[in-house]
Order: structure tokens, then C-alpha cells, then sequence
């Protein structure tokens, strides 16, 4: 039994695909954690502000923070609704 | 001046307890007097595995509430002349541990100890930040299965911003993987991930690697930290990976299966 176990374990190489999917998770959860503990904050109160003048969807807000080497760049994603003006502006 | 180590893992039961016991056992062998600490309030089994459950007088939070010293809850090791263990609380609730508190007494034994390894209880709540916070030095307990793996890496981020030496803004946590139950047969078949993967995954130095082995649980169930059976895997594998952190260099054993051909053909591919 074990015999025929060997080869087909050949073909379906599971700690394979474990590897896989936690190089996705960990990558993904790793993102916000390189940030400063303010970055939420920041987005809450920058979606305040943009909600005084236009109504957005909180999710149309995103804040990122990119690493360029030594340089840091916080973008800033606003997704107006259509009946505005349509399109994005950054 | 006493370092500090933080054994610790996110995961519940993947060795953080074996861990502790047996680094502490080995870095005493070694000839540091060494002190370790159950972190987890609540939960102790520190004693048990170290074998000295019935001689816990005083515990870990009466010594935070002034209610007895150090001196009246440290227990002397029965084997060795360089360790002592510090119970958890059996029955007090998890807010008895305070930052304060806990870093009062690592100051205290500070002044004794040349190590003082904390066993932390599992998750990232209260005890297990605090376990981590005043850490020199970090070993993180994985298994070679996705939870245990994705939850050492959010450890990891915790040991690299929320720790004292974070905040100060001093010299980060040395943070080293002790990967347990490695079973490597079923590396070969392709049914477990490679140390190489989860060192790949994680981004940190590798300190040890402990075979999956009946030792432990024989050990465990003696009361005596695995790493005092010499003759064993597992005990040899702890042997290693303190002298490693030390500073000798060792080579990394236990990474092939033992097994001949006729085995691994017959074998129930359990090791």
C-alpha cells in the first residue's frame, strides 16, 4: 500500500500548494503592518473630509503607502461617484 | 545583565512549553543560571512538563502583587543547580499581569540570572504581548502546517514593532525559528513543508529544527525536559539548537529520515 502511496504522492504535491497559499496570505496580511499605526485613522478622517463636499462610499477611499527605496509614497485614491463629475482624481 | 528570550508561536500546541523547559534545561546544563517564567495566566503547565507541580507555593502574579518574593516562588530544579522556574497563576483572571509588574520582576531577577527564558501563553492577547515585550531575544515555535506558519508571521510583525526594544527604538529582537514535529519522510513526499519553505515564507534565521519524536511525549510524561534524554532526536536536536545560541556553529541533523529503502517501501510512512 505504501508502495503505490509513494508514486502517487508524486503527483499531488500538497506541500506544495501549502507554500503557495501562505506566500499569498503572509504577503497580504504583512502590507498594512510595514505602515505607521496611523494609516486607518488617516483614511477615517481624510473620508470625513471628502464626505463634506462629495458623498462617497467609504470603500471609494483608499490609502496606500508605497516603499521606493529610500522614498515613501502615500497615495491617496479617491473614487468619485459617476453623477459627479466622472472619473478619479488622485 | 540578564537576556531575556521570548519562546513563543501564536499557535497553541505546537511546543512552545517543550521549548521552554528544554532551552532552559540546556542553556543551565550549560552552566547560565537561568530562570524561566510560565506566561500563561491561567493555564500553568510549565510545572508539569519541568516536573515540579507539587512544590508550586507561590506563583508568577503574587509575586507581581507584592504577596510573596521571589525568593518564595522560585523553585529550584531538582537536576540542575543553575534553573529555576517561576509558575503561572492557577486561578487569577489574565489582568493580573500588568507591564509594570512583569517588568519589575524580570529587573529583579535581572540582577540574579544571566538568562530568563518566557514561555508565553498562545494567541496575542495580554500575556503574550507581555511575554514578548521586555524580549532580547526571540525563538518562535512552528510546525510545518499553514496555521502554525501564518501565525508565526504575524508573532514576527509583533515581535519587530511591539516590543520595548521597538518602541526605544534600540537594537530589534534576534528572532530565530525552532521548527517542531518535523517529520522529514513526508518532506520527501512531498506531504509537509520543507524547512527551507518556511524559512522562505518567514524571512528569519533558522535556530533549530526538532523531529517529530516519541521522546517528547515520554519526556512529558516523566516530567523531565526532553533535552535531558541524550540518547534521543529530539533531545539532541534542543542540545543543538541551544548551543547554537550560544554561539557555536552546529550542523542542522534530523533533516533525513532515518529509514532504509525497505522502509521507506513497507513503513507506514510514519516515523
Amino acid at each position: 500500500m505504501s508502495f503505490l502511496n509513494y508514486f502517487q504522492s508524486q503527483k499531488k504535491n500538497t506541500a506544495r500548494v501549502a507554500k503557495e497559499r501562505l506566500q499569498i496570505i503572509v504577503a497580504h496580511e504583512r502590507s498594512p503592518r510595514g505602515g505607521p499605526d496611523y494609516l486607518p485613522l488617516l483614511k477615517e478622517e481624510l473620508l470625513l473630509v471628502v464626505r463634506k463636499y462629495v458623498q462617497v462610499d467609504p470603500s471609494a477611499v483608499t490609502v496606500q503607502l508605497d516603499r521606493d527605496g529610500d522614498c515613501e509614497v502615500l497615495e491617496l485614491n479617491v473614487i468619485l461617484p459617476e453623477t459627479q463629475s466622472a472619473g478619479r482624481r488622485r | 545583565m540578564a537576556r531575556i528570550i521570548v519562546v513563543t508561536s501564536g499557535k497553541g500546541g505546537v511546543g512552545k512549553t517543550t521549548t521552554s523547559a528544554s532551552f532552559a534545561a540546556g542553556l543551565a546544563k550549560a552552566g547560565h543560571r537561568t530562570a524561566v517564567i510560565d506566561f500563561d495566566v491561567g493555564l500553568r503547565n510549565l510545572d508539569l512538563i519541568m516536573g515540579c507541580e507539587r512544590r508550586v507555593v507561590y506563583d508568577f502574579v503574587n509575586v507581581i502583587n507584592g504577596e510573596a518574593n521571589l525568593k518564595q516562588a522560585l523553585i529550584k530544579d531538582k537536576r540542575l543547580d543553575n534553573l529555576y522556574i517561576l509558575p503561572a497563576s492557577q486561578t487569577r483572571d489574565k489582568e493580573a499581569l500588568t507591564q509594570d509588574g512583569v517588568g519589575r520582576v524580570l529587573e529583579e531577577l535581572a540582577q540574579d540570572f544571566d538568562y530568563i527564558v518566557c514561555d508565553s501563553p498562545a494567541g496575542i492577547e495580554r500575556g503574550a504581548m507581555l511575554a514578548a515585550y521586555f524580549a532580547d531575544d526571540a525563538i518562535v515555535v512552528t510546525n510545518p502546517e499553514v496555521s502554525s506558519v501564518r501565525d508565526s508571521d504575524r508573532i514576527i510583525g509583533i515581535l519587530s514593532s511591539k516590543t520595548r526594544r521597538a518602541e526605544r527604538g534600540e537594537e530589534p529582537v534576534t528572532t530565530r525559528l525552532l521548527l517542531a514535529r518535523y517529520a522529514p519522510g513526508r518532506v520527501q513526499k512531498g506531504e509537509m513543508l520543507s524547512v527551507e519553505d518556511v524559512c522562505e515564507i518567514l524571512a528569519i534565521d533558522l535556530l533549530g529544527v526538532v523531529p517529530e519524536s516519541k521522546a517528547v511525549l515520554a519526556a512529558s510524561n516523566a516530567g523531565v525536559p526532553v533535552i535531558m534524554d541524550e540518547d534521543s532526536d529530539a533531545g539532541q536536536a534542543y542540545q543543538d539548537a541551544v548551543a547554537r545560541y550560544l554561539g557555536e556553529e552546529r550542523p542542522h541533523r534530523f533533516l533525513n529520515e532515518k529509514k532504509g529503502f525497505l522502509g521507506r517501501l513497507f513503513g507506514s510512512g510514519n516515523s
